[in-house]
């Protein structure tokens, strides 16, 4: 077999299973470094055999085996491990009577265990997405650095301190039970949506969106959906996330500036993951009680059928961010409600609600409503209001094609 | 695993107690963490007014003064020692624990293993 398909079919291997050994090792062996460290060794292993032997019937099985003895054999040069190892020995030699490296066990998938530790509330918030794109999403230290925008060792202090405190404070691997779920489950989805509008909405740099981060969200979400399959919330989050991610082409125009959404071609809309997002969205708002993700998927779903702003659904949208802010009563929420207001009854009807919102702290500083308070500002022929408005954003905005896109308005009120 | 429960006292009520929880409350806790059997060790701190302060200088000398530096509001009450085998654990124990309730909290602190 050539090197170059081989290397292909590693390089599968690795994306697609090795979340899942790393997983299932940590299960066994309760410790994230070590199976860390025996996960890139099997695959190192994998790549200089394979390309001899030929890549193993279930490559994944290989890997979790060849990964299982090399850990058992650091643990027993380690003598601080020597008395756990005396235990997991016990239940090594009962689960694997034969450990033969073509052995055709299913590698298990514990990856719902690891979701949770990743996004335990123990940990400090900054450092669970970062955890969640090393441990399942199998980024490098260098990897989540970039996405994140810190440096490197900066990136690797904060992975370091997060396992630490998993080890030393004793965070377990384990899912929540039945009981528990919906008080952790919440943890987890939010990790997921930041590291979503991480990619979707950059809060700093030069780009407008980085979408590998965007699709390693999905990609993740797209997981916790497989393993947890009733949780209507799941399903939630992920239409949202395909609702948006559907607009990704159009969001951008040539020279990289931002268009907005009144002003996208939706030609460019992926129609696919439009049909994908809408069917999950008709699961997260089947039965009672729809939740956060759910209904904000079924509004992201009403903006994706419409053929144009104007024939876009506005008094459904209005409704759905009622039920939004009865749900989770938030600035942004009421931001978001106004200004559907203002396209379903006019732009006075919605500065009048903006007005409302304008002693909420929270909003000073947030140039979305700064933004949205100058388009509709505009949108009303107040244009010397709304190039002061312009203006305040401008001051506010975190990206270069946020900061071009509001000059060209403030110039346009200014002609 | 051993972890310290410090329990930091929220507001106080006329009779000097705990404003947010009954001494039944407390009684009912601590009967719960022994019948579990988890109970390494545990006291309730004497009044803040007993506190004393000690501090030793470069050049060895003592200053002593009355109570703790009160920098916030926080005052550890009192403690808890639980033998309990994770972090989920003992987050469990610390929310039934009646010094987390209203403006109350309990710090989780493992205690450290020098493989000894």
């Amino acid at each position: 077999m050539a090197d170059r398909s081989v290397r292909d079919s590693v390089e599968a291997v690795y994306r697609e299973e090795r979340a899942l050994l790393l997983a299932s090792l940590v299960r066994r062996f309760g410790d994230l470094d070590l199976a860390e460290e025996v996960t890139s060794e099997a695959i190192e292993a994998a790549m200089r055999t394979w390309p001899k032997d030929g890549v193993p019937s279930r490559p994944g099985a290989w890997l979790l085996t060849t990964a299982r003895r090399k850990a058992v054999d650091r643990l027993r040069r380690d003598k601080t491990y020597a008395a756990r190892l005396a235990v997991l020995q016990v239940d090594l030699s009962r689960a694997e009577p034969v450990a033969a490296p073509t052995g055709d066990a299913e590698v298990p998938d514990d990856r719902l265990q690891l979701f949770f530790t990743c996004a335990h509330p123990a940990l400090q918030a900054e450092d669970r997405g970062a955890l969640m794109l090393r441990c399942l999403a199998g980024l490098t230290t260098p990897e989540v650095a970039r996405a994140y925008l810190v440096p490197v060792p900066t990136m690797a202090k904060r992975i370091t301190r997060a396992k630490v405190k998993i080890k030393d404070a004793r965070i377990p691997f384990r899912v929540p039970t039945v009981a528990e779920l919906p008080e952790r489950l919440p943890g987890v989805l939010q990790v997921l949506y930041s590291i979503f509008t991480e990619g979707y909405a950059a809060s700093s740099g030069e780009d407008l969106q980085r979408l590998d981060l965007a699709e390693e969200a999905i990609r993740l979400t797209a997981i916790l959906r497989r393993l947890l399959p009733s949780e209507r919330e799941v399903a939630g989050l992920l239409a949202l996330m395909l609702l948006i991610h559907a607009r990704r082409h159009a969001r951008v125009g040539a020279d990289g500036s931002m268009v907005l959404l009144e002003d996208q071609d939706r030609g460019l809309w992926d129609r696919t993951m439009i049909e994908e997002g809408r069917d999950l969205v008709f699961v997260a708002l089947s039965g009672e009680s729809p939740g956060f993700y759910g209904v904000q998927a079924a509004i992201a779903a009403l903006h994706d059928e419409a053929a144009d702003i104007a024939t876009t659904d506005w008094p459904q949208i209005v409704a759905l961010y009622d039920v939004l802010l009865v749900i989770s009563p938030s600035p942004v929420v009421a931001l978001n409600r106004a200004v559907a207001v203002a396209m379903r009854d006019g732009a006075e009807a919605g500065l009048v609600l903006l007005d409302e919102l304008e002693a909420e702290p929270r909003l000073r500083d947030y140039s979305p409503y700064r933004t949205a308070r100058a388009d509709l500002l505009a949108r009303a022929g107040r244009r010397p209001e709304a190039a002061a408005a312009y203006r305040l954003a401008l001051d506010l905005a975190a990206t270069e094609p946020e900061r071009v896109h509001l000059k060209r308005r403030l110039e346009a009120m200014e002609e | 695993m051993l972890y310290m429960l410090l329990i930091n006292a929220g507001e106080i009520g006329a009779d000097g107690g705990a404003a947010e929880c009954t001494p039944q409350d407390w009684m009912t806790f601590d009967k719960e963490v022994r019948d579990a059997g988890i109970m390494v060790d545990g006291h309730s701190l004497a009044d803040l007014v007993t506190a004393t302060t000690v501090k030793v200088g470069a050049s060895g000398e003592r200053t002593v003064t009355d109570g703790p530096f009160a920098e916030s509001r926080e005052v550890l009450g009192g403690y808890y020692v639980i033998d309990v085998p994770d972090l989920d654990a003992a987050i469990d124990w610390a929310a039934r624990c009646p010094g987390s309730w209203g403006s109350g909290n309990v710090v989780i602190r493992p205690i450290a293993d020098f493989g000894a």
